[in-house]
């Protein structure tokens, strides 16, 4: 027992060297329970704070760009607005319909929620935006989140009472499915943390039809982001030697460099298909 | 001012640099530039080992909360701090040299060449630590040692650089110990 507590002595500081290495290397392998745990709450309040004072100054350098999205933004809704369609007067008697459903009553699906970006990082190989909203303004885990001109940005994955952490397509982890506009074939979204702006396809079959300059949308499978939310612009394809796929490289139609304000998608229907989804990983 | 003043007020300072300044310029997707470590570089020679490991932790601790993903720098810090002790011990030019001054620097360290070992190694370290930690998730062995190798050439000017132009008048102690 003595000698434990002399060896313990002798190598004290290369045993706590290795104890606040062990302690590092837990943080990175278990990063998302822990960040829930600790991080959530006192950290990112604190960081949050000074990274609202921060983006107080800086959001002024680019006032410009800022007004140009929105005008471009507006101009979209303007010619959205009912007042610009009419009814066509068909002058015919109404057939009553036996459904008891009304077809004809809209109801809400999705919720746009404006926030804005107090921080924002490219540099790195995980890329996250800080947003000035969180649980008091209604913001979930898991939610998507758009810029202005509505072009996919990333999906939150942290919130705490007053901010909310988004994982943007610039992550490695990143894994949104995405399709083409075109064809409809769905691929997965990747990010090999090379180029900002630029961002991977994987999983489109050599039968589909591409061209340079094609849209790629969001395919509405996931309950985060509805379907057909623009993501970008085909740069440029590969055709993967050993299998039937291409490799597509897209730039974004969000750019990752300014963005000022984004929109969060609060989809009315995720409660309900959560639940359905966990009756299937509660069945034994 | 009193040297734990002088460090926290430093410490504040190169973080700020840190996150609001270097992280915000892209320069090449090879090249990180890192400021903060200079923190780990200028502190005093006296410092005991177990509060160096405690500030390495901190210091990575502190850059990591700005970048949401906990453990990295911590990592690397940690690592930095273990090796510095045996450093200087190494490179210090005279028997009793590290009481005769307070801090490494040019001067206390008997020259350019030898700071320039003392702060590139522990610089090449970091980033040897912090990349591979983070290259376990992309495994790409080239492109790992590429961009060390170029993020310690830049993190080393940039040490250089902020050496000659913040001069620390270190005073020659005689006898004190």
């Amino acid at each position: 027992m003595r000698n434990i507590f002399l060896f313990i002595r002798t190598h004290f500081n290369l045993l706590f060297f290795l104890f606040l290495q062990v302690i590092s290397i837990y943080f990175i392998v278990n990063y998302s329970k822990y960040h829930q745990a600790a991080f959530g709450s006192t950290t990112n309040n604190f960081t949050g704070k000074i990274n609202t004072k921060y983006n107080s100054v800086q959001q002024y350098f680019h006032l410009k760009q800022t007004n140009d999205s929105l005008i471009k933004a507006n101009e979209l809704l303007y010619n959205k607005l009912s007042s610009n369609f009419e009814l066509t007067d068909t002058g015919k008697k109404s057939v009553t319909d036996t459904i008891m459903v009304d077809s004809i009553k809209q109801y809400r699906k999705i919720r746009y929620i404006s926030a804005k970006v107090i921080s924002n990082s490219i540099t790195l190989q995980s890329n996250y935006l800080v947003l000035n909203k969180g649980l008091n303004d209604g913001l979930k885990i898991g939610m998507g989140v758009v810029d202005p001109n509505n072009a996919v940005v990333g999906i939150i994955t942290e919130v705490n009472e007053k901010y909310a952490v988004v994982m943007s397509l610039l992550h490695k982890d990143s894994h949104i499915s995405g399709k083409l506009a075109k064809g409809e074939e769905t691929g997965t979204l990747n990010w090999d943390g090379s180029m900002v702006n630029y961002i991977t396809l994987n999983g489109i079959p050599k039968s589909a039809k591409i061209a340079k300059g094609d849209f790629i949308i969001s395919s509405g499978f996931s309950t985060a982001l509805p379907k057909g939310l623009k993501v970008g612009y085909v740069d440029a394809i590969f055709k993967e030697t050993s299998t039937n796929l291409f490799r597509i490289k897209f730039r974004t139609a969000a750019n990752f460099y300014n963005i000022q304000y984004v929109y969060v998608i609060e989809n009315v229907d995720q409660e309900g298909v959560k639940q359905i989804m966990s009756k299937i990983k509660t069945q034994p | 001012m009193s040297v734990l003043v002088k460090n926290i007020f430093r410490f504040v300072f190169l973080m700020l640099i840190q996150v609001f300044v270097l992280d915000k310029i892209r320069l090449h997707q090879m090249i990180t530039p890192y400021i903060y470590i200079i923190f780990m570089l200028w502190l005093p020679f006296k410092t005991n080992r177990t509060v160096l490991l405690i500030l390495g932790f901190i210091l990575g601790f502190t850059l990591d909360s700005f970048r949401h993903h906990p453990g990295f720098h911590t990592a690397a810090c940690v690592l930095m701090a273990y090796c510095r002790p045996f450093l200087i011990n190494l490179l210090i030019p005279q028997e009793g040299a590290e009481t005769n001054y307070e801090e490494p620097s040019f001067k206390s360290m008997g020259g350019i060449l030898p700071y320039l070992i003392y702060a590139g190694t522990l610089i090449f370290l970091h980033n040897f630590w912090l990349f591979l930690l983070e290259a376990w998730q992309f495994a790409d062995g080239l492109y790992f040692l590429l961009k060390t190798l170029a993020s310690t050439s830049i993190c080393i000017l940039m040490v250089l650089i902020t050496e000659m132009l913040f001069s620390r008048n270190q005073k020659f102690k005689t006898n004190t110990i």
